[in-house]
């Protein structure tokens, strides 16, 4: 894999840092008028997740790091794997309870997410941004209410709990934003 | 990518801005001098690189090396040697180093120089400049020592290498820190990382709005980063030499001015060494201004002032793209 140098850093890059793949978040030049420059650099480690922040002498090169993003169709999971198939060539990829993570309660089949991999193997999985699913549990709502006053608890075939308006019930298919796990509305069946 | 990169409004408050700086120095008797942006010579600091062309008429019938100025340091100091007296200069340096959000490789740079003014009559002209042209409330003063005191816990000037090295284990796990062998170096990135940010800022305050940063300036700085300074004479370990922080950004650097010819060519000859063990190429030694010197600088102080960074705090730019008309990718 090639490598960087500090000069090429830019949010997006993606680099081999403590032996992990890493995502540059943000880019700092700091240069001091008459003195050493360094990079302040914001980055996300992709496996574990964890952000954390690094500083480079300016000039100096960092090993690059293969990862690249796929778009493919959530299929199905056998307990131990997920599943997932570019819809274009049908090749099928596997990713593990690690990878999935907190996807896996806005895993809906036929959904098209994104897949992180590093030397070809998954290492993550982002869902689409609106999900929609059906709820299987919540308490009755009250007559009238329209607007919601706070809402109530719903949990969703895959087990995700989210807040909806008092008159959803059990059975409806609603829109859900998987970034902040908000309702967006009941979905026309 | 035609357009600019700041607003017609913007640089019509930039023009005005800068009015008002030409304005402040008149006000005072220093007048406007322009020197060369393309020069036959430029500086041995390892730390600064010019962009280098080439010049094809020389009357010689040689090819020579010209380069665009990273200050006008130099020639102003002939101008002084010449008898020029209270000098200010308003033009574009450059330096060839990355792009970022306070760095544009061609940048405005104000530079003036005082006869008769040792470093602290130089920061007490420039604190009113601030106060006059951006609103600033009067400013703070702190030796370098006592800025690693107050927000470090440690003495610069006492500490070694390998004591600083466990201090800044502290502060990051980056393992080039630790095999860097230059403590000017390690000493830069404490002070840029966890100093820097902080300088000037009042944080106790109930409401966001009433948090408030108050310029600083920093001087003594170490004699191992003296640059063009002189040495203080009561305390060898540091020199004449200041620089100015304000909302986290490093804004000007000063110096009581080094007038002399041998120390200068010493140091000259000290950066050139610096740049061969860092495997860069050596500069030739500006023989103009030793020559200058030899006959005779006024007794002075002189300060740079980065123009671009001072509109940006002044109006809360983000970026240095929204200070310029044309940044280094539309220029």
């Amino acid at each position: 894999m090639a490598s960087f140098s500090t000069n090429q850093f830019k949010a997006g890059l993606k680099l081999m840092i403590d032996g992990e793949p890493c995502n540059i978040l943000e880019n700092e030049i700091v240069k001091p008028g008459k003195g050493q420059a360094f990079n302040r650099v914001k980055i996300r480690k992709l496996v574990s997740g964890k952000v954390l922040e690094k500083t480079f002498k300016s000039g100096e090169s960092v090993e690059g790091a293969d990862v690249m993003d796929i778009e493919l169709a959530y299929l199905y999971s056998d307990g131990e794997f997920w599943h997932f198939m570019n819809n274009e060539t049908f090749e099928q990829v596997a990713a593990d309870e690690k990878a999935v993570a907190d996807a896996v309660k806005w895993l809906v089949e036929n959904d098209v997410c994104t897949l992180t991999l590093w030397n070809n193997n998954p290492i993550a999985v982002s869902p689409p941004n609106f999900v929609e699913l059906e709820i299987t549990e919540t308490d009755p709502g009250l007559k009238g209410d329209t607007a919601g006053t706070g809402g109530k608890p719903a949990t969703l075939t895959t087990g995700a709990v989210v807040r909806v308006p008092l008159f959803v019930q059990i059975g409806e298919v609603i829109k859900v934003d998987t970034r902040t796990g908000d309702y967006v509305g009941r979905v026309q069946k | 990518m035609w357009q600019p990169t700041a607003s017609i409004e913007t640089l019509k408050n930039r023009a005005l801005f800068i009015a008002s700086i030409r304005q402040f120095f008149t006000a005072r008797g220093v007048w406007e001098v322009e020197t060369p942006i393309l020069s036959n010579n430029t500086i041995t600091d390892l730390h600064l690189d010019a962009f280098e062309t080439q010049f094809d008429f020389d009357t010689n019938g040689q090819a020579k090396s010209v380069f665009l100025q990273t200050s006008p340091e130099f020639a102003m100091k002939r101008l002084l040697a010449a008898g020029s007296g209270a000098i200010f200069q308003i033009n574009k340096a450059f330096r060839h180093e990355a792009a970022g959000r306070f760095h544009n490789p061609e940048f405005t740079m104000l530079e003036w120089y005082r006869p008769g003014f040792d470093d602290q009559q130089l920061m007490a002209e420039l604190d009113e400049l601030m106060q006059l042209t951006v609103d600033a409330k009067p400013a703070l003063y702190l030796s370098y020592q006592q800025a690693f005191i107050n927000y470090l816990s440690f003495d610069p000037l006492t500490t070694n290498l390998e004591q600083l090295k466990l201090i800044i284990a502290e502060h990051s796990n980056d393992e080039w820190l630790q095999q860097e062998s230059n403590p000017d170096t390690l000493l830069q990135w404490l002070f840029s990382m966890k100093i820097e940010p902080v300088l000037g800022y009042k944080e106790q305050a109930y409401e966001e709005k009433d948090k408030q940063w108050t310029p600083c300036f920093i001087y003594n700085f170490p004699a191992s980063q003296a640059s063009l300074a002189k040495i203080n004479q009561q305390d060898k370990r540091v020199a004449h030499r200041f620089e100015l922080y304000y909302q986290g950004v490093e804004l000007a650097n000063g110096f009581y001015e080094l007038q002399d010819k041998a120390e200068q060519q010493k140091r000259f000859e000290n950066d050139n060494q610096l740049r061969a063990q860092a495997g860069l190429t050596q500069k030739p030694v500006d023989e103009n201004l030793l020559s200058a010197l030899e006959s005779g600088l006024p007794d002075c102080a002189g300060v740079a002032v980065g123009i671009d960074r001072l509109f940006m705090l002044k109006y809360n730019l983000t970026h240095i793209n929204q200070a310029i008309a044309f940044d280094v990718n539309r220029a």
